[in-house]
């Protein structure tokens, strides 16, 4: 009843053209923002803030990069904890060795080394394809936990590679307490989003879809594999990169190379199939999912009334995760995304199914 | 020169056991395109339950014997494995039939994700040792041709030979015997293979099994070595780019490919090692396969068909 289009008609290309055609959508993107920018600061509690916001905002920006390899442009990727390693690691060298180096520049700068890296150990995707190329990722998530442990330069010589950053600040505003590094993450989620949304619609996004589809055939009508496919790996360790570096600053303040493990590579990739392929709005509800679902293991045997023991509850969350891998995999392979179009189009229809 | 053999030889030895678990993602890839991911969930799977089972069953039925524990738990964890190989086509392969080599190999890593919650759940979490009874103590041999000769584990030398009877029977039970056929059959064509009245499940599961099978086997040669834990299904992603080195298809492949990475591995790592700041071990064969992919992307004996881009 509430979501019609009926009577919306657009008079020009422009308007036809624009991100959310239909006017519920963008009413829905404007309060959603109003929300997340003022609501939940003012109304959500500092440990939600840090414990559970923050992180589910930068694996969210994580999953959208690695989104547009896997999902938009159909090259698999198990590497991408060694991406976000690079642009943590990055940064923080950015950071420590340039005088005055601002935080906004360092972090992007750590985006753009993560890159070179990314499009590094993407050319070997020019020869190779699928489960070969899985392979050649995990090679360089191996190659970069061993840098970053072993060679002591990139950790600015500490010992056990582990590096903290500490006194960070935006235009002379600190970034100290959990609202404002949530809504520092969240600027950043925004316009990335609002950037991959509509590069995944430009010329370029089409590009990589139809890659991802059929390479042949692409390549017959004239797109060039070299180039779709690289400018897929760039852009999408870039935004993994500057993730990775928002991760180790914002989030953890101190890390080691273990932060960016490949359990974490495991876990991005979970979040983009669960959340959906190729689609945007699917990086969040993946990333949502997986942030909470271990929140909610946790609580529910409280609820019911009885306890079990941590180990348990780890071996229970790998399960469920495990079996949900293959259940979204059969029976929704478009994940949670596609549940959510497919509600938007039972609401147009909304009360008079026909 | 002494040392020099010695290290070669520890490789081989690595290398044999990287072989056996190889051997699984071959054999699975040879007879359904399946990658399979969770070869190393499987090998942690049935190791735990072999160490479990070998502990439980003298407790449960009141004997004594060791040989005996052994042999009813190496009996049990291959119905366990039967069983989860039946259990995996059932609810997930059978229902992810024609869909797109990643799609199956992202089905897999979920399949791994689960067996290895599902394992330690019911088998526990903690280090078990497995003892069927290998020789412990080094061999000294070749004395006169080296000053302090060379120290060789016996307990090696009995993993090699066990790995390599793995192989016999394998190669046997692939050329010889008629189920051997059915399945070259579905590697070639599944839907030739379909309409000559082989059923694909049931050849899944004969296939799966066998993987179980050689996880199984992997999983006691390691455990009785490093104790069963948690980490021995990370091992399993050592054995990723030996398959790639040998070529997907290749039984003979994932053998050779072993032991390359093996001894390429301890070699680097000593000879090398101390020049790059050492633990280059855990990415050595990875670069390596990497290196090789860009040359010859089909591996070293793997078909040359291959969807190149």
């Amino acid at each position: 009843m509430f979501y019609r289009e009926n009577g919306q008609f657009k008079s020009s290309y422009r308007a036809d053209q624009q991100i959310f055609p239909i006017a519920q959508d963008r009413i829905a993107i404007l309060v959603l923002l109003l929300v997340a920018f003022v609501v939940v600061p003012m109304g959500v509690s500092d440990y939600w803030m840090r414990a559970i916001l923050t992180p589910f905002l930068i694996l969210s920006l994580a999953a959208l990069g690695l989104n547009i390899l896997v999902g938009y442009c159909g090259q698999i990727s198990l590497g991408t904890g060694a991406f976000m390693a690079v642009g943590a690691y990055a940064a923080y060298n950015f950071q420590v060795r340039i005088d005055g180096m601002p935080l906004i520049a360092s972090l992007l700068l750590g985006g753009l080394c993560a890159t070179v890296i990314g499009v590094l150990f993407g050319i070997p995707s020019l020869r190779i394809k699928g489960l070969y190329l899985a392979v050649a990722t995990l090679a360089a998530q191996f190659f970069t936990d061993w840098a970053f442990l072993r060679i002591q330069w990139f950790t600015n010589n500490s010992s056990s590679g582990s590096v903290s950053v500490a006194g960070l600040n935006v235009f002379g505003v600190p970034i100290e307490s959990p609202v404002q590094k949530y809504l520092f993450c969240l600027i950043f989620v925004v316009v990335f989003a609002l950037l991959a949304k509509n590069l995944v619609r430009s010329a370029i996004g089409r590009e990589w879809m139809a890659m991802r589809d059929m390479d042949v055939a692409a390549a017959v009508i004239g797109i060039r594999p070299v180039y779709a496919k690289l400018t897929a790996f760039a852009v999408s360790s870039f935004i993994v990169g500057v993730a990775g570096a928002l991760w180790g600053f914002i989030h953890l303040g101190a890390w080691e190379p273990a932060a960016f493990s490949i359990d974490r590579s495991f876990q991005l990739l979970f979040m983009v199939i669960i959340g959906g392929l190729g689609s945007i709005m699917g990086s969040f509800f993946g990333a949502a999912f997986i942030v909470l679902l271990p929140l909610f293991l946790n609580q529910l045997p409280g609820w019911l009334g009885f306890s079990i023991s941590t180990a348990l509850a780890s071996h229970l969350e790998t399960m469920i995760f495990g079996a949900l891998i293959v259940f979204f995999l059969i029976v929704e392979p478009h994940g949670l995304a596609r549940l959510w179009s497919t509600a938007k189009e039972k609401l147009r229809l909304w009360p008079f199914p026909h | 020169m002494g040392f020099f053999l010695e290290t070669l030889f520890g490789g081989l030895m690595v290398g044999m056991l990287y072989s056996l678990i190889a051997i699984g993602f071959v054999l699975i890839y040879k007879a359904s395109g399946v990658f399979n991911f969770a070869q190393g969930a499987m090998v942690l799977f049935a190791a735990l339950a072999m160490a479990r089972f070998a502990e439980w069953f003298p407790l449960w039925f009141g004997f004594e014997s060791l040989l005996l524990a052994n042999i009813l738990a190496f009996i049990a964890a291959m119905a366990v494995m039967i069983v989860v190989a039946w259990l995996i086509e059932r609810l997930a392969l059978s229902k992810l039939v024609n869909q797109e080599g990643i799609t199956l190999l992202m089905a897999t890593l979920g399949i791994a994700y689960f067996l290895d919650g599902v394992g330690q759940t019911i088998f526990g979490n903690d280090i078990y040792k497995i003892d069927v009874g290998m020789p412990k103590e080094p061999l000294m041999v070749l004395e006169g041709t080296f000053p302090g000769g060379l120290l060789l584990s016996q307990e090696d030398l009995a993993a090699a030979a066990v790995s390599a009877a793995l192989v016999v029977v394998l190669a046997i039970f692939f050329q010889k015997t008629a189920t051997g056929r059915a399945l070259r059959a579905v590697a070639d064509d599944h839907q030739a293979a379909q309409s000559i009245g082989i059923p694909l499940s049931r050849i899944w599961v004969i296939v799966w099994s066998v993987a179980g099978f050689s996880a199984l086997v992997a999983g006691i040669i390691w455990g009785s070595k490093l104790g069963v834990q948690f980490s021995l299904s990370l091992v399993a992603l050592k054995a990723l780019p030996v398959v790639i080195l040998g070529g997907l298809t290749s039984i003979p492949g994932a053998i050779i490919g072993g032991l390359l990475i093996g001894v390429g591995e301890k070699l680097s790592e000593i000879y090398l090692g101390p020049m790059l700041g050492g633990g280059i071990e855990i990415w050595f064969a990875y670069v390596l396969a990497l290196v090789f992919l860009l040359v010859r992307p089909q591996g070293l004996f793997g078909e040359k068909i291959i969807d190149r881009v």
